[in-house]
């Protein structure tokens, strides 16, 4: 029996179009647009000015604040405004526009293939080297890494998880990473190990990327402490909390931080980033995108410089085709739709999924069946269909004591309602509005 | 281009599941059932299944369009026909058919649409429609006619069904005169295939089982409802088996006969008016297990089931408020 998490989840079609496309280097852009708010945390304070000539690896913001990241230009070339554009979220935001001249870098990064195996850092240099670098989770929620890193002093970490599960449908970003850099990753994870001063990791990868855990499994037996564990395809397995229960079978109790249970996870692309900043000195300014969907005439994986217009990397698979309805910045489960394709890449952007119109069109809601399908679904145990009664009624009272806050936003309920009801968007309705009183109600005190 | 890009919220995708195909699914698995009412009852299922079926989406077309001025959404989903069709199993196979279109009235006129409609109900409509009929015309719904009569509608013979002859036993006198009614009752087998008379969507055990497996198989319910509700029917009826093996029948005998299977696979496990919950349901499943035995052995009537669902249907509220699903943490919060 392949391991899992514990409560709910779904299996939706896993549609991995572009699996085994090598990674292709993207092309530079003629003008990169490098966001200034990459991560949860406050926004980073810009450090160039309109004119400034940057390098690519020079570090135009810093943190503003503990849990905020360093930002570095992904191009060379000078400055031509701060400005704002929309981001993902569909709000405008501030960000740096760099216009393009030439691809210079930084001397101090280390541009060879070579592997770096020996690390002669200590914990306190590693997390200092990992926060220089602006490496935030590169899963989708970008949390600052330095700041997981660093628990606070009443918890204790006991082991590394490394989430290389992808239960997103489409995305393979983090598949191929592993067939490419499978190598680097382990130095990646052996490194993690050593800043949080665990000697064990686990590595959990779904099952339905046999090739990557066979090669993940041989390439781990020269690493001490690292172990592969396959799990069963179920989404949403690569939730934090979800992860730590399937591969510990430990839960994260709600309001808790996860490293209560004494796991610090961290995606695989971000142990592969902290390779690259550790060993080679090289700051995080380009990822591996995955661009694909039904229409694409050749869904791809892409290594794409940070501030990358995503129309770029769309037209690098063919342009947007015809019938598309709706471009999805992430997966289809919890990816957000792009008001428009000049939206610029950012650390967290795992994948552009196109749709076309038919599959865009959301069925049309009727009333509830009180099936309980959302019930079983749900995998922090809420029961959704209530949720999204009393959110539809406005007793927001209620939702908080019907544990709204524990809601993760998988969708996992929405997705298998058989009477196509919102339910997720009414949760986050509650949730905006249970949260707003707990601030208030905090801010009393 | 740009501008007609469709912009909603996650998730960007949905499972494909709908309330048609879960009710077309239940409608599949009733199938068995029905084709062997048709074998053992001819005519009179056909006649009676028809008319409650056409009855009940007439009034549920009729009363949202003329009384709830709602358009038609609730007709095609197949909630209807499920309805007709577990009335008419709740039904003997000669109830004249003015009766049938009185009970389907009451099952979607007083027990779906006064309550506003699929979802809304708190009691089972088709349940609903049958004790009403059951309390209203306790002569035409209690005369049952005997199996095998192919063509038979109006001038069926009638005969004794298993469970009143259980109830004869129990109530006898002296103890040949239990021995001879317990005498009378088929042996399992035949119960299991259908040789038994009755209602005539619950001869057969083993039709219904198939439609139990078919739901069960195509994930349209879960197992939680009919199992406790067999198990816990098996277990109190072998308690008191034991006690007085002369006055009371074998638990199989109880679980094989009356409308206990269409009751636990298709009534007990309506989305609407059973539990969220999986502990819920387990609940809901035991109490009317038991509730089903007290009636069937203490009780004024044979038969147990629709009462016992239609009461825990009304417990189905309390139940989903004291019955939250396990929440995730809760193990480690314990500790």
């Amino acid at each position: 029996m392949l391991k899992t998490f514990s409560i709910g989840g779904v299996h939706p079609h896993e549609n991995k179009l572009s699996a085994h496309q090598p990674i292709i280097t993207a092309e530079v852009p003629a003008k990169a647009v490098i966001l200034l708010g990459q991560h949860i945390g406050a926004p980073a304070k810009p450090i160039v000015a309109k004119g400034d000539v940057v390098k690519v690896g020079t570090k135009i913001a810093e943190p503003a604040g503990f849990v905020s990241a360093a930002i570095h230009s992904s191009v060379s070339g000078k400055v031509s405004k701060i400005d704002t554009i929309v981001d993902a979220s569909g709000y405008a935001k501030p960000a740096i526009f760099i216009d393009v001249e030439g691809d210079e870098w930084e001397e101090t990064i280390d541009r060879s293939t070579t592997l770096v195996k020996e690390c002669n850092l200590s914990a306190e240099e590693i997390v200092k080297k990992i926060a220089d670098a602006g490496i935030v989770g590169l899963g989708g929620a970008c949390f600052p890494t330095q700041v997981k890193l660093c628990p606070p002093p009443s918890f204790k970490a006991e082991c590394v998880i490394i989430n290389a599960v992808e239960c997103e449908p489409y995305l393979t970003a983090d598949h191929q990473l592993m067939l490419e850099h499978a190598e680097e990753i382990m130095v990646g994870v052996s490194i993690l190990m050593k800043a949080v001063k665990v000697n064990k990791a686990f590595i959990g990868i779904e099952n339905n990327k046999p090739d990557a855990i066979e090669l993940m499994t041989k390439v781990a037996v020269n690493y001490a402490g690292i172990e592969i564990v396959p799990l069963k395809v179920k989404y949403p397995q690569g939730g934090e909390k979800q992860l730590i229960d399937a591969i510990t079978k430990r839960q994260v109790a709600s309001g808790a931080l996860p490293i209560s249970t004494g796991a610090v996870v961290q995606n695989v692309g971000t142990a592969f980033a902290v390779y690259e900043a550790v060993q080679k000195n090289k700051p995080l300014f380009e990822r591996v995108v995955t661009v694909t969907g039904k229409s694409v005439a050749k869904p791809s994986n892409f290594l794409a410089r940070i501030g990358t217009p995503m129309k770029q990397l769309i037209d690098a698979c063919g342009g947007l085709p015809e019938d598309t309805g709706k471009v999805i910045g992430g997966g289809p489960m919890m990816g957000k739709a792009l008001v428009n394709t000049e939206v610029p890449t950012a650390k967290g952007s795992s994948g552009i999924l196109i749709m076309n119109r038919k599959e865009a069109k959301r069925g049309e809601a009727q009333t509830c069946i009180r099936c309980a399908k959302c019930v079983s679904a749900c995998p922090m145990g809420l029961e959704p269909y209530l949720l999204g009664a009393l959110s539809e009624n406005g007793d927001f009272e209620r939702m908080e004591k019907e544990r709204i806050m524990d809601c993760i936003e998988c969708g996992s309920c929405q997705f298998t309602c058989p009477a196509n009801r919102p339910l997720l968007d009414y949760c986050r309705l509650g949730k905006g509005k249970v949260g707003g009183m707990i601030r208030a109600r905090q801010a009393k005190k | 281009m740009e501008n007609k890009l469709i912009v909603s919220l996650s998730p960007h995708v949905h499972g494909g599941d709908s309330v048609q195909k879960n009710m077309y699914g239940v409608l599949i698995a009733l199938i068995p059932a029905f084709l062997v009412s048709l074998y053992f009852f001819g005519l009179g299922a056909l006649i009676v299944t028809a008319t409650s079926v056409a009855a009940c989406l007439f009034f549920e077309w009729a009363i949202g369009k003329y009384v709830m001025k709602k358009p038609a959404t609730t007709i095609c989903d197949g909630s209807a026909i499920i309805t007709g069709v577990l009335l008419a199993f709740n039904l003997p196979s000669n109830l004249p058919i003015w009766i049938i279109i009185v009970g389907a009235l009451f099952a979607i006129g007083v027990g779906k649409m006064s309550f506003g409609g699929l979802g809304c109900n708190p009691f089972n409509p088709a349940l609903a429609g049958r004790v009403f009929l059951l309390l209203s015309f306790p002569v035409q719904m209690t005369s049952w006619p005997v199996v095998g009569q192919l063509t038979a509608y109006t001038d069926a013979t009638t005969g004794a069904t298993p469970l009143a002859l259980m109830k004869q036993a129990i109530h006898a006198t002296d103890k040949s005169a239990a021995m001879d009614a317990l005498s009378q009752i088929p042996d399992a087998l035949s119960l299991l295939i259908g040789q038994n008379g009755g209602c005539l969507g619950e001869v057969s055990a083993l039709a219904l089982l198939i439609g139990l497996v078919y739901m069960l198989w195509k994930k349209i319910i879960t197992w939680h409802i009919p199992v406790s509700i067999l198990a816990t029917v098996f277990i109190f009826a072998g308690i008191m088996h034991l006690t007085d093996p002369e006055k009371y029948v074998s638990p199989v005998l109880q679980l094989l006969s009356g409308g206990l299977m269409l009751g636990a696979v298709f009534m007990a496990t309506d989305y609407v008016t059973s539990p969220m919950s999986k502990k819920g349901m387990l609940i809901y499943g035991v109490c009317i297990g038991l509730l089903t035995v007290v009636i069937r052995l203490f009780g004024a009537y044979p038969e147990g089931m629709s009462f016992a669902i239609l009461i825990m249907n009304a417990f189905t509220p309390l139940i989903n408020t004291y019955c939250k699903p396990k929440r995730f943490g809760e193990v480690a919060k314990k500790k």
